[in-house]
């Protein structure tokens, strides 16, 4: 019976290493005629062509490292400083229950942040906050560039931004969790020497949950790349070039698998499209790996965002 | 001398009067964009909440929850299908995902001198960090095109599994680490077998937790959108065939939402509020539920 029930047991469990197998390889083998037959010129050119049957992912590639770019700088001073915040300034009684709202912004559904986006965000964006940037850093040489265009509320800066609100949650979460691991000794030396609060959480506390903050822009960094449906719904899903503004119109790549998987029709096609998946699992697989082990130099043997 | 006499003079300052004017308003200057930072947050929850009450109560009326979607340009109808295949998908992702989930977590903490168990608890976590959009894909090509031969709820109901076991697995392999290694001890020198001890007391004990777990993945997997895109795929008629398309809430939302139609929009709002209304009731639940956590 005991070797009967550690069997079972045993069989359930290891289904899930089986499937993180299976996802890797199923992907593998449908993306494998795309990867033989563009290499890595794949990643080379943006040419998107159903009809000449040349695929190259660059331009989605592009997309998804300018979006999350722009989600993480702007999430991560948001969710940095509502985490100093409640570690160290708030009054004691609002800290549990201002994280706990917090968090509830990660229980919203993808989807509802993209119908937000749609009907809220982008007309914003497109009215106030673009035309206002356009003003005042589009003036500035060189960073101006960013901000050229004319402002259509649908594109890569809106995708960044309903990104950012995405991901605030769990960097706040966890950098939260990083600053509470922080013994209570390094505040208490610092403030001892004369030190105010806030000079022994810039001096004290900060650099020794810098490994486990940078953790968690990693992990906002990994929440980020893959979001599909918000931002499907904002980032405009047009063009295909690499240029200089943030006011085009653009593709991310998990945007370009929810677009197009249905309508390849080819197996080229399908293929390039799996193909995209793949490069998503991988860099996945990178990202969660690497968040993991820099949370894991602050916290002691947690699991990263378990509550998020 | 001097160095003596300074620590003299401020061993009788009181602490506040020792600080420098310029530090005291650096302190006030950067506590208020902290706070300001916290605000923000918030009001982000507070504003997109808003939007969805405000513009989804208009949406609502007994026919929302009773009646099916009408063709183009035809006002009125509901989201019923959506909402039963929304209830639908959940109970049978839940029915395969939490066996695996606790069985998983059981073979990490109860069998941990295994070979396997870091493993699968390693598995586990990278499984969580896929995009869903990614398993939508794996999903599909394993069923859809494969064993099923067809777009189906059975498909999308496996897809949100995945999404779910990491979230089981990790939360209860919390809990278990929490019930005291004393009472797996006495039930084992009561001559208890190993299997028992883990059915009639290990479990018991973490009850409240593994509950948790379980409502935990479904409320995460409530909203679940692109790999149901990919296997679901949606359906304006009322089905419980697993082996067909079956509709949801969320791609009942996304089809709505990117539609040229103002009644659909609103419907879009409509059909949100009540996804977050289910939402928040699985997690006022939890929240009910983790109080009586193991103690």
């Amino acid at each position: 019976m005991d070797r009967a029930f550690a069997a079972g047991v045993a069989a359930l469990a290891m289904l899930v290493p089986l499937t993180l197998v299976a996802i890797a390889v199923l992907i593998l083998i449908d993306s494998w005629p795309s990867l033989t037959t563009f290499g890595l010129a794949y990643f080379a050119t943006t040419a998107w062509d159903p009809v000449k049957l040349v695929f190259g992912a660059a331009a989605y590639v592009y997309g998804t490292i300018v979006t999350t770019a722009v989600a993480v700088i702007l999430a991560t001073p948001v969710a940095v400083g509502a985490a100093i915040y409640l570690t160290e300034f708030a009054p004691r009684p609002l800290r549990a229950p201002i994280a706990l709202v917090i968090e509830i912004l990660a229980y919203i559904p993808s989807i509802i942040y993209g119908l937000w986006g749609i009907f809220a965000l982008v007309p914003a964006m497109r009215d106030v906050v673009e035309p206002a940037l356009q003003a005042t850093a589009g003036r500035v040489p060189v960073v101006g560039q960013l901000f050229s265009g004319t402002p259509g509320g649908l594109d890569l800066f809106t995708g960044g931004v309903v990104l950012a609100i995405m991901i605030l949650p769990i960097l706040t979460a966890v950098t939260r969790e990083v600053l509470l691991a922080v013994p209570p000794t390094q505040r208490e030396a610092m403030i001892g020497l004369g030190a105010t609060r806030w000079e022994a959480v810039t001096r004290a506390v900060l650099p020794y949950a810098r490994p486990g903050i940078v953790g968690a822009a990693v992990l906002g960094v990994g929440r980020a790349f893959g979001e599909t449906m918000a931002v499907t719904m904002v980032v405009g899903n047009s063009s295909r070039d690499i240029g200089g503004s943030l006011f085009v119109p653009g593709y991310t790549m998990a945007s370009a698998i929810a677009n197009q998987f249905v309508e390849a029709d080819t197996e080229l096609y399908f293929s390039a499209i799996v193909e995209v998946a793949l490069v998503l699992l991988i860099v996945a697989l990178l990202v969660n790996s690497v968040a993991r082990l820099l949370i894991r130099r602050t916290v002691a043997d947690r699991p990263a965002g378990a509550v998020v | 001398m001097t160095v003596a006499v300074r620590s003299m003079a401020l061993a009788v300052v009181p602490a506040r009067h020792r600080v420098a004017p310029r530090r005291r308003i650096a302190e006030r200057l950067a506590v208020g964009l902290l706070a300001l930072a916290t605000l923000a947050a918030v009001a982000l929850l507070v504003i997109i909440l808003s939007y969805v009450v405000a513009r989804g109560l208009p949406a609502i009326d007994l026919a929302f929850f009773t009646q099916r979607p009408r063709p183009f340009g035809e006002v009125g109808g509901g989201v019923q299908p959506a909402i039963v295949g929304t209830v639908a998908l959940a109970a049978i992702s839940g029915a395969i995902a939490i066996p695996i989930g606790i069985a998983a977590a059981i073979f990490v903490v109860e069998y941990r001198t295994g070979r396997y168990a870091a493993p699968v608890r390693f598995a586990a976590e990278l499984i969580a960090g896929l995009p869903s959009i990614v398993i939508g894909v794996f999903v599909w090509a394993l069923l859809v095109r494969g064993l099923i031969g067809s777009f189906a709820g059975l498909a999308g109901a496996v897809a949100l599994a995945v999404i779910m076991v990491p979230i089981v697995a990790r939360t209860v392999e919390e809990v278990l680490r929490l019930v005291p290694m004393s009472l797996r001890e006495a039930a084992l020198a009561l001559g208890a077998p190993k299997w028992k001890v883990i059915l009639r007391v290990v479990l018991p004990t973490a009850r409240a937790g593994v509950v948790t777990a379980a409502v935990l993945a479904l409320a995460r997997s409530a909203g679940e959108t692109a790999p149901l895109l990919l296997t679901a795929l949606g359906n304006e008629f009322f089905s419980l065939d697993l082996l067909r398309p079956i509709d949801a809430l969320p791609l009942r939302i996304y089809r709505y939402a990117i539609s040229p139609y103002d009644d659909w929009h609103t419907k879009a709002w409509g059909a949100s509020l009540v996804l977050v209304v289910v939402i928040g009731l699985i997690a006022a639940l939890l929240r009910v539920v983790a109080r009586q956590r193991v103690r």
